[in-house]
């Protein structure tokens, strides 16, 4: 009878906090929500900001943080599949490729401002790229790098050696049994692993304020080196530096609204490449 | 009487880093002929056989000491190209290992690694492969097929297909029977036999009913060590070592 009361009480406090986790969630889209919704129109998501952004709507920032974004992801997806590909694939695993592998997974866990910091010296000064997208977008690409190369790597580790070597053994060079052996099958998973860390990058404020992002610039950048603006960046600046902060608390609200729906949706793609991915291998 | 040597193995020794998996091996696998490895778990013959198509080389702290000689040539020798070595002597696996694609695709991807474009080439050759390997009756209309939903036995005679494909000279099979059912493994061993008409067969099996069935030659090995090698016959009935006789008598192992 002892027994059973701990198992009662075991799963009982399992239950609570998965119970308590998915409560908090829920009350967290349903206050962003209820608050942001009233904002939500085809005006706020088409027009540029006026009157010193307390009317209009957000279209640069959502313009603006779709260009960012895929200056991250052409930094970010190829360099850290090669990287994962090379290191999983090619790299002796000595204790210098330990070493480099520790060192991707510590750089994960560097705060996004030090990267900031770290694009504004590189890109803006050192590489003289000025505060822009493409200085904002490198400096993303190096913060997304480790989770990139860290889930290519899992992703290619979970293929099975028996792929490799039967390859090998018909006459395939290592390339030709990777291309044609492995990295089909990796690649759901790898390009998961990189919209999860793209989908990150997307929302981030910090590595993006000092080396590209503009407070209020009401026109789309031109180009690379323009100036841009970002929803978590205008999000920011509107819930926190704006000087009639209570009057653009719904502007506020629904730029974090339609930043979410962004993030929510890159999830969703996840989602589908997963669901593809399991019906692909239970065929 | 005697046979043309197809492959020869001169002093081999090998290492995993400082471990030393081989003994100074010496043993001939004659043209058109069976030969099989027995011994216990742990003693090399998987090692060895390895070693017939270089798959060792991808393991990391590999070496090799002493030489391997196909039709009387060094494979170890800088000159050997070893991709063309591996389409000259298959390897059929310990576990049946399809790849996730269509049984087709599984015969053809051989050939199309090797540069084969002409779609009904590469057809044909499949088809004559997957006879050869006795499978062709039981896939012939499910081609379109993934190979995951061959049965286990099916599925190693997919993997004899798809290594006959490429057209090799020599057959490895390192135990093809350890994951499959008996009477899978009866088919196999039917296949074996054929094979050696157009083959040379070089199989490692820890079912010494299985040598003693399907090998012309066997060679005994233990600890790293070639205790005997021999005709099959000679080896199950009059081994000269005490050694091979208390393993084949079931005394250990």
């Amino acid at each position: 009878m002892k027994k059973r009361i701990i198992e009662f009480i075991g799963f009982f406090s399992l239950r609570v906090c998965v119970y308590l986790v998915f409560a908090v969630l829920l009350l967290f889209l349903y206050d962003i929500g209820s608050k942001g919704g009233g904002t939500i129109s085809w005006k706020f998501l088409s027009e540029a900001p006026r009157r010193g952004m307390t009317e209009g709507g957000i279209f640069p920032a959502i313009m603006g943080t779709f260009f960012v974004t895929i200056v991250t992801a052409l930094l970010a997806i190829p360099m850290g599949m090669f990287a994962a590909i090379y290191l999983n694939e090619y790299a002796k695993q000595s204790g210098l490729t330990r070493l480099i592998r520790l060192s991707i997974r510590n750089l994960s866990g560097v705060p996004s401002i030090v990267y900031g910091l770290f694009g504004v010296i590189l890109f803006v000064n050192f590489l003289h790229f000025g505060t822009s997208i493409l200085s904002a977008g490198l400096t993303l690409g190096l913060m997304t790098l480790p989770w990139t190369i860290t889930a290519s790597e899992e992703a290619l580790k979970a293929i099975p050696n028996s792929y490799r070597e039967g390859a090998l053994a018909l006459g395939a060079t290592k390339w030709q049994a990777i291309r044609t052996n492995v990295l089909p099958y990796a690649m759901p998973s790898m390009l998961t692993g990189t919209i999860l860390g793209l989908a990150r990058a997307a929302g981030e404020t910090a590595p993006i304020m000092f080396t590209g992002a503009a407070f209020y610039l009401p026109v789309l950048p031109k180009s690379l080196s323009d100036q841009f603006m970002a929803l978590p960046y205008h999000l920011y600046v509107m819930a926190t530096q704006h000087h009639a902060i209570s009057q653009v608390r719904p502007i506020a609200y629904g730029t974090a609204l339609v930043l979410l729906a962004l993030i929510l949706l890159m999830n969703l793609v996840v989602i589908i490449l997963r669901y593809r991915m399991r019906r692909v291998k239970r065929e | 009487m005697d046979p043309k040597t197809k492959i020869e193995s001169r002093h081999l020794d090998f290492y995993y880093g400082h471990k030393q998996a081989l003994k100074d091996i010496n043993i001939i696998a004659p043209a058109n002929k069976v030969t099989a490895l027995i011994g216990p778990s742990g003693c090399g013959k998987s090692t060895f056989i390895r070693t017939l198509n270089r798959m060792n080389d991808v393991i990391p702290g590999a070496r090799v000491d002493g030489e391997i000689l196909l039709d009387g040539v060094s494979i170890y020798s800088p000159k050997i190209d070893v991709v063309e070595l591996r389409t000259k002597v298959g390897m059929v696996f310990q576990k049946p290992n399809p790849f996730p694609k269509t049984i087709f695709d599984n015969i053809a991807y051989g050939l199309r690694i090797g540069g084969m474009k002409h779609r009904k080439k590469i057809a044909e050759v499949v088809e004559k492969s997957l006879r050869k390997a006795a499978l062709w009756e039981e896939v012939k209309d499910r081609m379109r097929e993934n190979a995951f939903a061959l049965s286990g036995g099916q599925q190693q005679r997919l993997c004899i297909a798809r290594s006959l494909a490429v057209d090799p000279e020599v057959m490895l099979f390192d135990e093809p029977c350890s994951a499959i059912d008996p009477i899978a493994t009866a088919k196999i061993e039917d296949l074996i036999q054929k094979m050696k008409q157009n083959y040379t067969v070089v199989i490692v099996t820890h079912n010494m009913q299985q040598a003693a069935r399907v090998s012309d030659y066997t060679a005994f090995l233990m600890l790293g060590e070639l205790i005997e090698y021999g005709d099959t016959p000679q080896i199950f009935t009059n081994p000269k070592n005490k050694l091979t006789e208390d393993y084949i008598t079931g005394r250990f192992g």
